[in-house]
């Protein structure tokens, strides 16, 4: 047959250069709208969670009356200790009142409702702050302290005067006094550390509600999770890739590894409910339950990986090995595992990702609990890693479901954190297959 | 000493039979190789030639479906005796492969593994002499004693296949087996090797699997010809190439089968 013109396209080849063009387009808008998604979920939550790194406080000078919160006059803890968080926020509330005054700020509020602007949370830190240094008791003292979190949101532009009209917790009078404070300097925002390192608040408290508790839960989890599920994982994986016979029963293991990885995590969570809790008889809502649920779910996605990285190890490396007189033992680790380390390893920070991230298991085994206290690692009442904690996806699910505004904010702060927390160990995967994969 | 009717008899196989799963791939085969010469298997693909060299330092262990039964004999201990560790005998009977397959280490370490593993080297300067030694016998000493600590992969075909050569030899094998060392290399390194091979006659006994026949007639005192898992002529070279006895091995010189 002879060809015609090549300056001419033919029909055909014209179909076959649109088709083409046609599947890079698609490739190319599909790329475009998972862009867009991952560009507005950021946007979104860190326009509402940002926020939660900055809190607005008060700079108050109070009067320490020894009358009220030392009867016995000789700083006796136990007397002192008699004095409630009731009788430290009048204190309070006079001194904010007195500082107003000492401005020359006018106002109509009553003594009551300036002071009602300090969180509640003010009164427990200066009771805590007086106990702690019971010698201030009779002279005054300058502290910052939190503002309520409708003061707080006024700052941070969530409430406006509109909203605090319809508002019973505030009023347009104390945000006017607010703005006022904060142009005498008095009341100012700064950076958050608290929200860092706080336990977890009340209700009518967000202001003070931090990730403390949550972070070093979810930090003694991955502990748990990296001692229990990394060497298990590998181990197992070199074993079936490596050692295992070929026939029905590693098939039927195999295929079982597969399913694992498939299964819902909530169910994962009934299991270790059962096993840990009812069976062996854990501390409810411990990481030490957590870290072994998020463990065994960890496990088949740490194995699969594991064994694809073998896998791939190229079989004239094995070959060479052996051919030198290498058993299989020294093959395996002088020249397959390090070659598949980065795959490995790679696995081992997906599987670690997800189990950070991981909600369900966690709210069977009481997780989900309310926790003010920090965590001990070990204690020889609860064991190690035994003490009631919580978790930060945990802590996130909780906060979206409380009624105040001001929790939106904390559970995207809380959201921003774990993303933070995402980052960081992706950042050292790529760091140490970048070290291994540098020795050629 | 029944077994001295071959002056220098290295490995001695009789009636061995390779199976794959069913496939029967090696028939009945028995051979006498002699020690200090270049013994060459040639075939067409699949006849089986590859598979029965493999069968000498046992490395169809690795492969699960792969059965031997009969007798192969190296210094007239049978190979295959459930007391033998393959570990041990590979340690003996050294292999060079087809494709070059240095480890992703330096020049340095890739020689060096063998003896370390074996504990041949009591410090770090016999080590270093071993190396040096092992390299010059593969002809790569003047390449490569400046880039010691560079990558072997980084290497030429031609020179990766030398540096397998020095690692095979650097664990003081009495037997080199060769699996088509030169298919993957160009003309002027597979004269390189050529060469090498008919040196390192003075102190191994090589055994080398080659398509080409050409390769075989340049480098092999003893020729065996295998086709469909038979051996079907083991003779002389030059006997082989010049006056063979079977039809099909003249067919296959000839160039009419394979």
């Amino acid at each position: 047959m002879t060809h015609k013109s090549l300056l001419k396209v033919d029909a055909r080849t014209k179909k076959r250069n649109a088709a083409e063009k046609r599947f890079k387009t698609y490739g190319f808008a599909a790329i475009i709208v998972s862009m867009l998604a991952l560009v507005t979920l950021l946007t979104s939550v860190i326009g509402t969670g940002a926020s939660a790194f900055k809190q607005t406080y008060a700079t108050v000078t109070v009067q320490l009356p020894e009358d009220k919160l030392d009867k016995s006059g000789v700083r006796d803890i136990d007397v002192m200790k008699k004095v409630t968080t009731i009788g430290y926020a009048k204190i309070l509330n006079q001194g904010l009142t007195d500082t107003v005054a000492a401005t020359g700020i006018a106002t109509e509020l009553s003594t009551k409702d300036i002071g009602g602007m300090l969180s509640k949370e003010a009164a427990a830190t200066i009771r805590d702050h007086i106990l702690a240094n019971p010698d201030l008791i009779g002279q005054e003292v300058t502290l910052d302290l939190l503002m309520n979190g409708r003061t707080d949101g006024y700052f941070k532009g969530r409430v406006t005067m509109e909203s605090a009209a319809l508002d019973s917790n505030t009023s347009p009078e104390e945000l006017a006094l607010a703005q006022a404070l904060a142009d005498a300097d008095i009341v100012h925002t700064k950076f958050n550390w608290a929200f860092l390192t706080n336990p977890d608040a009340s209700d009518q408290r967000p202001e003070a509600a931090g990730l403390g508790v949550a972070i070093l839960g979810s930090l003694y989890m991955m502990i748990i999770v990296l001692v229990v599920s990394l060497p298990i994982g590998v181990a197992a994986s070199i074993y079936l890739e490596e050692f295992a016979p070929k026939n029905r029963w590693t098939d039927l293991i195999e295929v079982n590894i597969s399913n694992l990885a498939a299964v819902p995590s909530i169910v994962y969570g009934i299991l270790g409910l059962a096993i840990f809790i009812n069976f062996m008889e854990f501390n409810q809502s411990s990481p030490l339950v957590g870290g072994l649920v998020l463990s065994l779910m960890t496990l088949p996605r740490i194995i699969i990986p594991a064994r694809a990285a073998l896998k791939s190890v190229p079989p004239s490396i094995r070959d060479a090995a052996l051919g030198v007189g290498a058993s299989k033992m020294q093959s395996l680790f002088h020249h397959v595992l390090p070659l598949a380390a980065p795959g490995i390893l790679t696995g081992v920070i997906i599987g670690l990702g997800q189990a950070l991230g991981e909600t369900a298991p966690l709210l069977l085994i009481g997780m989900v609990a309310f926790v003010r206290e920090y965590p001990a690692a070990y204690t020889p009442d609860a064991g190690l890693f035994g003490e009631a904690s919580t978790a930060l996806p945990v802590q996130v699910f909780n906060w979206t479901q409380r009624a105040d505004p001001g929790f939106v904010e904390r559970a995207s702060g809380a959201i921003i954190t774990l993303l933070i927390f995402l980052l960081i160990m992706n950042a050292v995967t790529i760091f140490l297959r970048r070290k291994f994969e540098r020795r050629w | 000493m029944k077994d001295t009717h071959m002056q220098n008899s290295k490995i001695s196989a009789k009636g061995v039979q390779v199976y794959y799963g069913d496939n029967h791939a090696i028939k009945d085969v028995d051979v006498e190789i002699a020690d200090k010469t270049v013994t060459a298997f040639i075939g067409p693909s699949g006849c089986g030639k590859s598979t029965f060299l493999r069968c000498l330092n046992r490395m169809n262990d690795t492969i699960d479906i792969c059965r031997v039964t009969g007798e192969i004999k190296i210094d007239n201990e049978d190979i295959y005796n459930p007391k033998v560790d393959p570990v041990q005998l590979r340690a003996k009977v050294g292999m060079v492969f087809q494709k070059p397959n240095p480890f992703p280490k330096s020049i340095y370490d890739n020689v060096a593994y063998g003896p370390k593993i074996h504990g041949l080297a009591r410090n770090k300067a016999e080590l270093d002499e071993i190396v040096e030694n092992a390299l010059r016998k593969a002809a790569l000493w003047n390449e490569a004693k400046d880039r010691l600590n560079s990558p072997g992969t980084g290497l030429s075909g031609g020179q990766q296949q030398r540096l397998c050569i020095a690692r095979a030899i650097a664990t003081a094998p009495e037997i080199l087996l060769m699996d088509e060392p030169c298919s993957a290399l160009d003309p002027i390194a597979t004269a390189q090797v050529e060469e090498l091979i008919d040196e390192l006659r003075q102190s191994f006994s090589v055994v080398i699997v080659t398509h080409s026949m050409q390769q075989a007639a340049r480098v092999s005192q003893k020729t065996a010809f295998f086709h469909l898992g038979n051996l079907v002529e083991y003779d002389d070279t030059t006997k082989i190439f010049t006056n063979p006895e079977d039809p099909r091995t003249e067919s296959y010189i000839s160039g009419r089968i394979g």
